[in-house]
């Protein structure tokens, strides 16, 4: 008996609990909200369907309880009931289903107006990489890595020279911008993931992953890893500052590309 | 579609009796034993003690988590390896051992009808491989670095790199060669599970009339056999990359500065190797699980299982459809974005026929004649907690939703309800209910409610607020959650809250062990069929059934598994071995 009370206070108890405690997402900075909103579908549909088995085995157990003299039905099967059920649960699934995809088709097709940011991982931090004044970046190798260059930049490639290089500091981002984040790892698998975007994918070394998304809000957000990488996994933060366009530019006139990165080490080895 | 079976459709004897191996010395009896009820003891109690350490490792995470900064001890090493050795152990040393080598061992021969597995020695080698790789699996506490910490996914390359705890140490070679060993032992075990469901049932059971604990057992019991070499190769290859220098998992890399010999290999191909077993794994505990608890339902609420057929068919198709849907775990892999589409369709379909399992098992409650005994009792908990984890299934298996969810606490909170705690309280009303059978001894009944009521509750507060730490977005496989800029202080809070939960359903597990020893000498007298049930284990000549179950005639079967209540019929169950046709009993055929 205390059971049926119980399974009772599970189902109210965890329905309180989603919309009275105080903890719940972190407010939104990127364009995707459509992936909350099919959070909010999944939620509504799990929920009712949670409750109502819940609920339902609470009344069971309460109605059929064992009591002197009672007997069982005997009734083995029942095709239309089960026929039935096995169709509104199809129903279900289609309705979060359907626009979940049509999420995901957006989230992997990049606008084509989407600037280019690559990040890269390593054992333990962040470094990333902005194309220059020709738009594009230049190609990359782990076997190139170097003190001198630390994230590999191809330095037979011209596209590279201009490339602005912000090696283990905060990365800067337009707000209001498309932009699409390559992600590449020289060491072991990292995941970049800013709570507030909403986003996240794993770097592999080897090979070049992305996501894109457009930030909405301007302001300071915590970059974290979300892959395991070994033990220094947790100490692997970063910032991202979220600009108007003129503090961005004030920002990216500051930093250097990397044909002047390498340009003092080039003098030193020509003396 | 409904027919009655006469009693005379058994089929005469095709085939004469085998002769059993019978032992000759303590040793053979007791050790060295070839019969599988004592190799299922074997199995469970190396599992139990395993699962200890798991038990403990955990509170080890919860202590770090809850209250960061006090224990010195737990550093971010050792918290590494407590969070791999804890999610090995729980998943493969625990779980997969104790349902198919425990129940599977047990439960099989006396269910089916036969006196023992049809290789009976294949079997009592599986015990002891499956010995020595939990022995290797220990050992590498002791070893130089300790054990891997590489998660229990060990995910390469840093799975085999100095950044990680035991990656260029003796850790991970122990880790991949007690799986390796896991392995061959399982196969030998697995082998004798499926040959003997499908060749040793007595005369007259169909495999339509097997009880569904055989159906789940022997289903998991296939798709392991087919999901566990993937995880045999991967293991071998990582093991060649680590101990040989080969890059099978591992590209160029620049580790600290340093350029490694490797190059060429691919991370990924690991993690679709392992998830072609993972994935498969989740139902090789689940579908066990799920059989045992439509027979602890049925024979509790005195009613047949609702659906029998399409309770088989469930089972089976699940069993089919999980080896479609593995690359759901790795949607934010960096894997080609278009296997999205596939694989979260695929995923949500599998929510069909598990969907139907859950209605059944509530279907069977209605109009049914419920004693709340304590299997029933955690046969109920196993529903409410899985029903909420197979939900939570349904935000992660939907790509797009995955993508802020995966690699957080949701995450961790979504696969402990549906695959720790659901299972687990299967595997607790399972024990409440085949104890008496076992040691032909009752557990206490007071000491059994107390330890339900704490581990239901317990773990219901554990792991349902740590979804919306996930959905705050607080990663999981982080020793540190101080510097968190997106979690507030009551955050904080909740987290030490779950592990004050996680210490007491710990200890309520010590009143359990306890009642286990107990009950061996304490508990009241059982009798042959305590629960009056209809399957066969219930109906051996003694209990505990002695060395070839069922004394010198095996049972003949002239019913389905599920004769509760049975209008018309002089007692609420009719057993499986009773001839003739009682009232009105319709059996699915």
């Amino acid at each position: 008996m205390a059971i049926a009370l119980v399974l009772v206070l599970v189902v109210v108890g965890s329905v309180l609990f989603h919309f009275l405690s105080p903890w719940w997402w972190t407010p939104i900075a990127s364009n995707w909200d459509y992936i909350d909103n099919t959070i909010i579908i999944t939620f509504w549909i799990t929920g009712v369907v949670f409750a109502a088995v819940v609920l339902f085995m609470a009344y069971c157990v309460f109605r059929f309880r064992h009591r002197e003299g009672n007997q069982a039905a005997y009734e083995p099967e029942n095709k239309r009931l089960e026929w039935w059920l096995t169709i509104v649960t199809a129903v279900g699934v289609t309705a979060m289903l359907v626009p979940g995809l049509f999420v995901w088709n957006q989230f992997v097709s990049v606008p084509s107006d989407a600037t280019v940011v690559e990040v890269v991982g390593q054992q333990w931090q962040w470094s990333f990489r902005l194309p220059g004044k020709d738009g594009k970046l230049g190609t990359s190798d782990t076997r190139n890595v170097s003190p001198e260059n630390p994230l590999g930049v191809n330095a037979s490639d011209a596209n590279g020279q201009d490339d602005v290089v912000v090696e283990a500091a905060d990365l800067h981002l337009p707000v209001g911008k498309p932009v699409k984040m390559l992600l590449r790892s020289i060491d072991v698998l990292h995941d970049f993931y800013v709570p507030e975007f909403r986003a996240k994918m794993d770097m592999i070394p080897g090979s070049v992953t992305y996501f894109w998304f457009t930030p909405t809000k301007t302001g300071t957000f915590q970059v974290l890893c979300a892959e395991l990488c070994g033990q220094g996994h947790p100490l692997m933060n970063g910032v991202v500052m979220v600009d108007t366009q003129e503090d961005y530019l004030a920002w990216l006139g500051e930093q250097q590309t990397f044909a002047q990165l390498s340009a003092p080490q080039q003098v030193g080895s020509a003396e | 579609m409904v027919d009655v079976t006469p009693a005379d459709a058994v089929p005469p004897a095709e085939v004469a009796e085998m002769e059993l191996y019978h032992p000759h010395s303590w040793w053979t009896k007791y050790v060295f034993s070839q019969d599988a009820k004592v190799i299922a003891i074997q199995y469970s109690a190396t599992a139990t003690a395993i699962g200890l350490v798991a038990l403990v490792l955990s509170w080890m995470m919860r202590l770090q988590l809850g209250f960061p900064g006090t224990f010195d001890f737990i550093t971010p090493e050792a918290y590494y390896q407590f969070i791999t050795m804890h999610g090995m152990i729980m998943v493969i040393y625990l779980l997969t051992a104790l349902f198919l080598g425990g129940f599977g061992n047990y439960l099989i021969p006396l269910m089916v009808g036969a006196r023992d597995m049809v290789f009976p020695y294949v079997n009592m080698l599986s015990y002891w491989i499956y010995l020595l790789a939990v022995l290797v699996l220990v050992s590498s506490f002791f070893a130089p670095g300790g054990p891997t910490g590489a998660g229990w996914t060990l995910y390469p390359p840093q799975a085999i790199m100095t950044g990680t705890p035991g990656g260029q140490d003796w850790g991970i070679i122990l880790m991949l060669v007690s799986l390796i060993l896991f392995i061959i032992g399982f196969t030998m075990g697995g082998l004798n599970y499926v040959v003997t469901v499908l060749q040793a049932r007595t005369r007259g059971m169909t495999l339509m009339r097997l009880p569904l604990t055989v159906w789940g057992i022997f289903t998991a019991t296939v798709m392991a056999l087919l999901a566990f070499p993937a995880l045999f190769v991967a293991c071998v290859m990582m093991l060649f990359d680590r101990a040989l220098g080969t890059s099978f998992f591992m590209p160029a890399i620049v580790e600290m500065g340093e350029q490694l010999q490797h190059g060429g290999g691919s991370p990924i191909l690991f993690q679709h190797l392992f998830w072609f077993f993972g994935h498969p794994e989740v139902y090789i505990v689940a579908l066990p699980a799920f059989g045992i608890v439509s027979d602890l339902i049925s024979t509790h609420a005195r009613k047949n299982i609702f659906g029998y057929r399409m309770m088989v068919w469930a089972i089976v198709g699940i069993g089919a459809l999980s080896f479609v849907v593995w690359a759901h775990h790795m949607y934010v892999s960096g894997m080609h974005p278009y296997f999205g589409f596939f694989f979260a369709t695929t995923t949500l379909i599998i929510a069909v026929p598990t969907a139907i399992k859950v209605y059944n098992w509530v279907l069977t409650l209605w109009r049914g004649d419920i004693h709340l005994t304590v299997p029933m009792l955690f046969a109920l908990a196993f529903i409410v907690t899985f029903v909420n984890g197979g939900l939570t299934g349904l935000f992660l298996g939907n790509v797009v939703v995955d993508v802020p969810l995966s690699d957080t606490m949701f995450v961790v909170a979504h696969f402990h309800m549906v695959m720790g705690v659901a299972p687990i309280l299967v595997i607790f009303g399972a024990i409440y209910h085949w104890y008496p059978k076992v040691t032909g001894r009752m557990l206490n009944e007071a000491m059994g409610q107390f330890h339900f009521w704490v581990t239901f509750l317990g773990a219901y507060l554990i792991f349902f607020p740590m979804h919306y730490l996930g959905l705050m977005g607080v990663p999981r496989r982080y020793n540190e959650l101080t510097d968190m800029t997106m979690m507030t202080e009551s955050a904080h809070d909740l987290n030490s809250f779950i592990s004050i939960m996680a210490f007491l359903v710990g200890f309520a597990q010590i009143v359990f062990l306890f009642n286990l020893i107990w009950s061996i000498r304490h508990g009241r007298e059982a009798g042959g069929n305590p629960w009056r049930a209809t399957t066969l284990e219930w109906q051996t000549p003694e209990t505990p059934p002695a060395h070839g179950n069922f004394g010198k005639e095996l049972p003949i079967v002239y019913r389905w598994a599920y004769d509760y209540s049975v209008p018309g019929a002089k007692e609420d169950f009719i057993p499986q071995n009773v001839p003739g046709s009682f009232g009105s009993s319709r059996e699915p055929a």
